[in-house]
């Protein structure tokens, strides 16, 4: 079988413990929690810290509960957990369904919150052995310079694939740093950066601690469409996450609509408030909204399936994403 | 006498007078009753040892170094520096094992590791043996090989072009050296069948390859004794084989070699032929005098492949105006990859085996086999005959729809029938194929589904037949396919021999219930010793689905030949007939008089006393009068033939492109089910297999010729959430040759998913996909192309609504 790396498997006990590790090691050290991620890319060569610093010994990142009007989830919280608990399924049902699909059970029993938005971007010509690397000649995302997938292209173009974080944008979320000196917040629309190699503003040695989400207006509703080739395992082609605040008249108060799978930070597809911002929501309203989506969206070869059809896909998602919207019922308040 | 009273039952505490009363008014005690595997429990509970789990004293680790060229001429290989390593004992290449090997004895064009040149990316090399796989594996990126790199040919039509690059050297000057095989046969006269045909459908069709995925990757131990005795345990399908070949390679005495098969996690094909680990391991052992395990990773298991082969299959087909079948064209070009493998015979079955269960009137096949530089294409479960299997059932849809008639009614009036010969002298005798036609018809609700169904969903059906075992062995020899081996203890307990190799299938309990039903044994009672060079007798292998059929008339014949000195010896002591000796539920006794019995370990000692120890052999072989007489027409040849119809029904959501299958309704005819519920196991792992091939799996590589996705992540095949439900319905047809009247169940069930699913589709939303997978961006596209002509009047609307175009591609 594949071999790992030889390293040192540290185990904090406290939040404290866990960044002055971090700090202590910086730049040969990662942080790891279910290890659903790190585990095969470390398999692969693409990862080869000399310390690992496990997270599900740390107490303060074990929290889900409602407070000042928001819904916080610590990191470590398994997606499982979050698929399953009862105030997220009241409170954010998008974002429990969209948890809910992540790879498949084992997976979820293990990977956690806080992984799945730190997740690594994904490739075709990345997510491959050493040797398989090495044959081809290395990528710019690790060992090498060119880009296989955008020929001549210097930035690193490998797909954000994670499925929470487009729900958590849409819904507003905000995610809590930490690093041995201080803390910090950043709003998740503000996370992710279009630089595949290392798509978030997270610093080597910073963790995210939890995600905090406001409660939502009861008029808010959501919608995850999750594209992949099986119904389970499988890592998303395309996830569009969709939540539109409407009134009973189908009045639309707001809308966000983010695209996740394209390249490496998910895209939240703009100038929505000026055609549908204070419309009543109607098919027309609807067609604009999939036709500007499929307009900003451009998918690329870095997974195997189609552009074209995948590009098409984006308009087909956001209508399904929009006939779920209307047929789910008000969230609960 | 129940069968679960079998387990754990002590042979003097058997079946009860009742039981025996009963059992007299039954034609079996033991078979077609629903039994679990013998080795179920262990297996389901974890216990079963594989070859990974066999760890010996002093054992060393070993790696095998790959190329990263797709083509190219080994110019040096230093290893100096890997010997040096601390931990490393011994490092072989290519030079240490010169004597080529290839599992045709005609077409030997493999070296255990790579002499002068690489053929594709993940070709071996040199192996290293060190004291674990780390060091192993640091001592490989210390080997320095100077390569001087050639053109490659991933397309094997560029391939054909290219004899100026021979990716094997031709076997006479002028030849093409990137031809593998080509075969070109005909049956009489197709010019003028296609020419008197009121109907002459030509189509197109392409099969993309595809790859077994056993869950246990390939795994091989090597332990040399002191006296020179070599032994090999490996996860292998084919012992004797690899027997033959360790021998003659390594140039070592056939007599001094033993090959263990443990029992094997999935192999469907993928383990048929020696590899390079079972070379490397026994070199590697030899050398350092420890045993050395190689497990190959999961990427290497898809280099080493042997999968599907990919096919571009031209066909034309020409019917008269009631459907039936007046000639068949086939031009096939096959992607064999790097090396022969079984290509031989899977060029011959690319033609040879698809002209049952339909009449025709004329044939004409001609398959060519090209050398790619890819992983090696082989035999998959259906070798060989699955990819036309696909192009002939689609053809016939076609030929259905022009001529109006209902599909299953066209396959109907064709019809060979039974107890013939094929129209390229195939010999047919049982043939339950209109059996499984109506039983597919009914239980699917057929006619009240074909063309009615509203648009989007669809039904589609086909049919096809295998072979029970090749007539003819690998390498020619008029010894039996297949013996047994039956030891009788003093206990009840019977040891059975047997070359047959359990792979998953279920060959050990099938000769358990073989030997349980002649010699009226519990189940537990009975130990199959298999796949051991050194103690069971030669059965060929576990592939072209003959072991139940093969394996199963041999251990028959030893266990009669037992049962026959029993019923004599306790016949004695009653003073009566031997013919009024039953053997049953763990008793002898009196057909007239069932009150009359002794437990059946009493009448094996009478048995002893009267005749001395108490064994026997048995053994099955082909009947030689059965195949072609022209050249080539041994392969393809089967002392009997399965045969199986598909009804498929499935969804298809014609704005993505995706593709539900809804239900598949199984029918085969297997003979005689030994166990229904194994039958019915091969049945839908056959059909799961197809569906995956074709909805999903395609093994295919990038430019540089590197594989796409060599990961089970990446390669798709379905979860238990994409898989179909099914039906499986068991056809019995009495074969005259078979044990108890049995056929193969393994691998003909695996035909017809794929023109059925096709021909679904094509009933769902109107298009055709005659090339493979039908994965959601190909239907997506084919639908939109339907629609494109709908819009602009060349085609009237499928089904009633019309076809909506999602949006354009490029944007607005």
């Amino acid at each position: 079988m594949l071999r790992l790396h030889p390293y040192r498997y540290h185990r904090p006990k406290e939040l404290g413990e866990a960044l002055e590790l971090l700090r202590e090691h910086r730049g040969d050290s990662m942080p790891i929690a279910g290890g659903t991620d790190l585990m095969p890319n470390m398999k692969h060569g693409l990862y080869t810290p000399s310390h690992l610093v496990a997270l599900k010994g740390v107490e303060e990142l074990h929290v889900i509960e409602e407070r000042d009007g928001e819904l916080v989830i610590g990191a470590a919280e398994t997606l499982t957990r979050v698929a399953s608990d009862p105030l997220i399924k009241r409170r954010l049902p998008g974002l429990a369904r969209a948890a809910e699909g992540i790879a498949h059970p084992m997976i979820r029993n293990i990977g956690t919150i806080g992984g799945n938005v730190c997740l690594d971007t994904r490739c075709t010509y990345y997510n491959q052995t050493y040797f398989w690397r090495e044959a081809l000649g290395f990528c710019l995302k690790k060992d090498g310079d060119v880009c296989y997938v955008v020929k001549g292209g210097s930035r690193c173009v490998a797909a954000h694939s994670a499925d929470t974080p487009p729900m958590l944008m849409t819904l507003g979320a905000t995610v809590d740093l930490a690093t041995a000196d201080g803390a910090r917040s950043v709003p998740l629309t503000k996370f992710f950066t279009a630089d595949g190699i290392w798509n978030t503003v997270r610093e080597p040695d910073e963790l995210v601690i939890r995600v905090r989400v406001p409660i939502p207006s009861p008029r808010l509703r959501t919608s995850y469409q999750k594209v992949r080739e099986r119904k389970s395992v499988d890592f998303p082609l395309l996830g569009i996450a969709l939540a539109v605040e409407i009134d009973d008249s189908h009045l639309i108060e707001s809308i966000s609509l983010v695209v996740a799978g394209l390249g490496a930070k998910p895209r939240v597809v703009g100038g929505l408030d000026k055609i549908a911002g204070g419309q009543r929501l109607t098919p027309d309203i609807i067609e604009e909204v999939a036709r500007r989506a499929h307009r900003q969206c451009n998918p690329l070869d870095n997974l195997i399936v189609d552009t074209d059809w995948r590009h098409a896909m984006v308009a087909v998602y956001v209508r399904r994403a929009f006939e779920e919207v209307l047929g789910q019922p008000l969230a609960a308040a | 006498m129940k069968l679960e009273d079998f387990r754990g039952r002590q042979a003097d505490s058997a079946a009860s007078e009742e039981e025996l009363r009963e059992a007299l008014e039954r034609e079996f005690q033991v078979i077609g009753r629903r039994l679990r595997r013998t080795d179920g429990m262990s297996k389901s509970t974890g216990r079963t040892l594989y070859a990974d789990d066999i760890t010996l004293p002093g054992m060393l680790h070993a790696k095998i170094l790959r190329s990263p060229h797709a083509h190219a001429l080994i110019k040096s290989i230093d290893a100096s520096a890997a010997l040096e390593l601390r931990g490393v004992h011994a490092v072989v290449t290519g030079a240490d094992m010169p004597v080529p090997y290839g599992i045709i004895p005609w077409t030997r064009d493999e070296y255990p590791l790579c002499v002068d040149k690489v053929r594709y990316i993940g070709d071996g090399v040199a192996a290293v043996a060190a004291i674990d796989e780390d060091t192993a594996n640091r001592a490989l990126d210390s080997i320095e090989v100077e390569y001087e790199v050639l053109p490659h040919f991933l397309d094997p039509e560029e391939a054909l072009e290219r004899s100026d690059t021979p990716i094997h050297e031709p076997h006479k000057p002028g030849q093409n050296g990137n031809i593998s095989k080509k075969v070109h046969l005909e049956f009489e006269d197709v010019e003028k069948g296609l020419a008197d045909s009121d109907v002459v459908i030509e189509g197109e069709y392409y099969f993309e390859g595809t790859t077994h995925t056993p869950i246990e990757p390939h795994c091989a131990i090597g332990y040399f004794d002191p006296s020179g005795k070599l032994t090999v345990w490996s996860a292998t399908q084919v012992p004797h084989y690899l027997h033959r070949e360790l021998a003659r390679v390594l140039e070592l005495d056939v007599a001094k070699v033993r090959v263990i098969q443990p029992p094997v996690g999935g192999a469907f094909g993928g383990k048929s032929e020696p590899f390079d680990l079972e070379f490397c391991v026994a070199k590697l052992a030899m050398i350092t005098a420890r045993p050395v395990k190689i497990l190959y990773t999961r990427e290497e298991v898809f280099y080493a492949h042997r999968g599907r082969h990919p096919m571009l299959m031209h066909y034309k087909t020409g019917a008269d105006r009631h459907g039936r079948i007046k000639a068949v064209d086939a031009t096939t070009i096959i992607d064999g990859g790097a090396y022969s493998s079984f290509g031989l015979v899977t060029t011959y079955y690319s033609g040879q085996l698809i002209t049952a269960p339909y009449q025709m009137e004329s044939y004409r096949f001609d398959s060519t086999r090209v050398y790619t530089n890819k992983p090696c294409c082989g035999p998959k479960r259906g070798h060989g005959s699955v990819q036309p299997r696909f192009a002939i059932e689609v053809q016939l849809d076609k030929i259905a729809e022009a001529l109006d008639i209902d599909p299953i009614e066209l396959r109907r009036r064709n019809f060979i029938g039974t107890n013939t010969r094929t129209i390229n002298e195939l010999r047919i005798t049982s043939n339950g194929f209109l059996q499984c036609l109506e039983e597919v018809e009914r239980a699917s609700a057929w006619k009240s589904k074909h063309r009615k169904l509203d648009y989007g969903r669809g039904v589609g059906v086909a049919g096809s037949c295998y072979i029970s075992g090749t007539n003819y062995p690998i390498y020619p020899n008029d010894m039996p396919q297949s013996a047994v081996q039956l030891q009788v203890d003093r206990s009840g307990r019977v040891a059975v021999f047997a070359g047959a190799s359990e792979i998953g299938q279920g060959s050990d309990s099938m000769l358990a219930y073989i030997v349980a039903e002649e010699l009226g044994v519990p189940l537990d009672y009975i130990r199959i010793l298999s796949a051991d060079t050194d103690l069971t007798p030669v059965d060929l292998g576990a592939y072209s689905s003959r072991v139940t059929f093969m394996c199963g008339n041999a251990c028959i014949d030893a266990a009669r030949k037992i049962k026959k000195l029993v019923c004599e010896a306790v016949a004695e002591a009653w003073n009566c007939k031997a013919k009024s000796i039953m053997l049953a539920g763990g008793w002898a006794f009196k057909a007239e008089d069932t009150a009359q019995k002794m437990p059946i370990s009493e009448a094996f000692n009478l048995a002893e006393a009267k005749f001395g120890a108490l064994g026997a052999t048995g053994s099955y072989n082909t009947p030689k009068d059965i195949h072609g007489t022209y050249r080539g027409g041994t392969i393809g040849s089967s002392p009997a033939f399965s045969f199986t119809a598909h009804v498929a029904e499935v969804d298809v959501d014609p704005e993505t492109g995706f593709v539900e299958i809804h239900k598949i309704w199984i029918a085969h005819d297997c003979g005689r089910a030994l166990n229904p519920l194994l039958v019915e196991g091969q049945m839908e792992g056959s059909v799961y297999m197809g569906a995956a091939e074709a909805i999903m799996e395609e093994h295919i590589f990038k430019e540089t010729g590197l594989h796409n996705a060599p990961s089970l992540l990446d390669y798709k095949i379905p979860t238990s959430l994409d898989t179909p439900e099914m039906q499986s319905i068991i056809v019995e047809s009495i074969d005259p040759e078979g044990p108890y009247g049995a056929k193969e169940a393994g691998e003909g069930p695996l035909h017809p998913s794929i023109p059925a699913i096709a021909c679904a589709i094509y009933d769902a939303v109107g298009v055709r996909l005659d090339r493979l997978p039908f994965s959601p961006p190909r239907v997506w596209a084919a639908i939109r192309e339907r629609g494109r002509q709908e819009e602009a009047g060349e085609l009237s609307p499928w089904k009633s609504p019309p076809i909506s175009v999602p949006l354009p591609a490029t944007g607005d």
